[in-house]
């Protein structure tokens, strides 16, 4: 794989009133939302939700609990359908699609909540999400044809070598529900991963690392980013991670995007200090 | 050898001392009966149990590889009888030579089982929650009025097939002097040839031990646990749901489809309320005794099973009452962490599983 080591780059201006990376700017971006939004009964959960991802950006969404990051996952993935406003994925409208389709057009993610397939093997869940990579019929399954062989070679293979973006192979033929907490944030990862996504939804990978769990963590999503070539929107309470690799970040607070900047534009938002940061603040003992 | 034997995948070991056990098991018994050696009660299980393991085997894709409940796998198998007894008494004349009729008549009885599957599967699987539980139940009973409904009979110009709502009798099928019946409604088949051998219960064993482990290793059976154990996540790495939930309730349709077709040719007639709610059950105890996706446990489970109640016959009445503590204790562990847990250690599966890791 062509590994290109991507700089924190200059941030350029987009119609969409967001900010990408200037490497990026002419290359149609991988997601453009505008004006997003989903009611549940009468909470707004999201509302005016305009965002522009570029095509090898790592971006943040922040903001303090309950603030509708989640949510906007779920109506990138179409868990939930929106019930205003558009989402393009690389140019092309996302609008009736299944959450199956949302994958096989490039977008994985990974769970809050792990959800792990926690009875199959890591190896098995990582060929899971090679599911639609190396394709053959259930009947040359049964009757165990060539194209059995060839592509269950090739599926082993495959699953192998994205374990090792995280070091796992060794742990290949453990039961996933079986691996420690950490170990199982990383293979939600990896099986995003082999989903070959063009953009990747990490939802607070670093939840319940220690930090220097979360220090290699962000040196592999810079390394993913690198090696796969692809964007990345993480979601993520760990400040020092978001401020530390993500070029875009956007701030929600009850669903509205408070701020969109870089790290310092945000760091020196006032309202974003209100709301989020100074909060933090006034509830840390000094 | 041996090296390359230790370094095959633990499934793969698993699945080849599976296949072992039932070729050696077949050896022996059928050595046994050659020699004279059984008595010809032991002799009249054998067709019975090889139609048991297929049918466990069966509902153990749908119940524990697949993880939905399915309460009417008896139904599969009456459809598989009666159309696998149609075919094989209306080809009698046909094609004389038996075991290419009992083959044909099989895979009769697992197509219109898989048709059946398609009907019963196809508008519930695609909704979302545990609505196949209640409508295999309805479909198990629906099935049994419908086949007591059916009058079936064979002449010269073919077959002849009346839904009978009203009174009507087997003369009304008004067949030339060639004619047999087939189905006469209530009474069920009557005059069956008995096609069913052990060798070929042991090859419709094989063939669904086949079916069964290679589709489950492989893709496909990947996307089907993959549902089980996470609806939500395969959906987001972009596994078609009801597809591949289909695929595993029609191939288990269509295998006790078969198991019924070998079933009804091993007797000399058959009713419909032999394949009734309490055989549904029975295979379903086979089921959860054996383990939850563990396919030598479904065996293991349907010979021990079968025999134990057919050996303590003077003692069958506490037969049901068994299955009643039994389906209880099971509402009571998938319910109970702690009952679960204790199951667990008991269960060869969960056994294994923790083994592995
Ligand atoms: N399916 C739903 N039905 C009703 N309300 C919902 C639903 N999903 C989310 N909400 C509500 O929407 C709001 C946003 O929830 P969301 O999970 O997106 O927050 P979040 O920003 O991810 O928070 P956290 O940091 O705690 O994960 C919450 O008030 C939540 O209760
Ligand atoms: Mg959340």
């Amino acid at each position: 794989m062509a590994e290109k080591k991507f700089e924190k780059g200059r941030m350029v201006p987009v119609p969409s009133h967001s900010i990408i990376p200037e490497r990026d700017l002419g290359k149609t971006p991988i997601l453009e939302c505008t004006h997003l939004g989903i009611d549940f009964g009468g909470l707004k959960a999201v509302d005016d939700f305009t965002l522009t991802i570029g095509r090898t950006e790592i971006a943040g969404l922040i903001g303090p609990n309950g603030a509708g990051k989640t949510t906007v996952f779920n109506l990138l993935t179409k868990v939930y359908h929106p019930t205003r406003g558009t989402i393009l994925l690389d140019g092309i409208d996302t609008a009736g699609k299944s959450t199956i389709q949302i994958n096989r057009m490039g977008i994985a993610r990974t769970f809050q909540n792990i959800r792990l397939f926690s009875n199959l093997s890591v190896e098995d869940n990582v060929k899971i999400g090679l599911h639609n990579q190396e394709k053959y019929s259930t009947l040359s399954a049964v009757l165990r044809l060539p194209a059995y062989w060839k592509k269950e070679k090739a599926a082993h293979e495959k699953a192998l070598e994205l374990l090792s973006i995280f070091d796992m192979q060794d742990m290949a033929g453990y039961k996933a529900g079986s691996l420690p907490y950490g170990a199982q944030r990383r293979l939600e990862i990896v099986r995003a991963l082999a989903t070959d996504p063009k953009l990747l939804l990490l939802d607070e990978p670093a939840a319940g690392m220690n930090p220097s769990e979360t220090a290699e963590l962000m040196e592999n999503i810079a390394k993913i980013r690198d090696t796969f070539q692809i964007a990345i929107l993480l979601i993520e309470h760990d400040m020092n991670l978001v401020m530390g690799i993500c070029e875009g970040i956007c701030v929600l607070n009850f669903g509205q995007i408070i701020a969109k900047g870089t790290a310092e534009d945000i760091q020196n938002d006032p309202q974003v200090i209100e709301a989020y940061l100074g909060k933090r603040k006034e509830a840390a003992p000094c | 050898m041996l090296r390359k034997f230790k370094s095959l995948k633990k499934t793969a070991r698993t699945d080849f001392f599976t296949y072992l056990g039932v070729v050696v098991a077949f050896i022996v018994m059928f050595a046994l009966q050659q020699a004279g050696a059984l008595s010809s009660s032991v002799s009249s299980w054998l067709v019975p149990i090889c139609c048991f393991i297929v049918m466990a085997v069966s509902l153990n894709l749908t119940v524990g590889i697949l993880g939905e409940l399915s309460l009417g796998h008896a139904g599969f198998m009456s459809v598989g009888a009666f159309s696998g007894v149609i075919a094989a008494m209306s080809l009698s004349e046909a094609i004389p030579f038996a075991p290419l009729r009992l083959a044909l008549a099989i895979l009769v009885g697992a197509l219109f089982a898989a048709l059946t599957g398609v009907v019963v599967g196809v508008p519930v699987l695609r909704l979302r929650g545990d609505y196949l539980a209640i409508v295999t139940l309805a479909f198990g009973q629906i099935i049994k009025d419908l086949i007591n409904c059916l009058l079936v009979g064979y002449d010269s110009n073919g077959l002849h097939i009346i839904f009978n709502l009203s009174k009507l009798t087997i003369e009304d099928l008004h067949m030339d002097e060639t004619g047999i019946a087939i189905i006469k409604g209530a009474q069920g088949a009557t005059g069956i040839e008995k096609l069913a051998t052990f060798p070929a219960g042991f090859i419709l064993v094989m063939l669904t031990l086949v079916i069964v482990l290679n589709m489950v290793r492989s893709r496909t059976g990947r996307a089907v646990m993959a549902i089980r154990d996470n609806r939500i996540a395969a959906e987001s790495v972009g596994i078609n749901i009801t597809k591949y939930k289909l695929i595993a309730f029609i191939t288990s349709a269509a295998l006790a489809g078969a198991a019924g077709a070998l079933y009804g040719l091993n007797y000399g007639s058959l009713v419909s309320s032999r394949f009734d709610f309490n055989t549904s059950i029975l295979v379903l105890v086979y089921v959860v005794l054996g383990g939850l996706g563990n396919i030598w446990g479904s065996i293991v489970a349907a010979t021990v099973l079968y025999v134990l109640p057919e050996a303590l016959r003077e003692f069958q009445d506490y037969r049901m009452l068994a299955y009643a503590v039994v389906l209880i204790l099971v509402m009571l562990a998938t319910n109970n962490d702690r009952l679960k847990a204790l199951l667990g250690r008991l269960l060869p599966r969960r056994k294994e599983e923790k083994d592995r890791g």
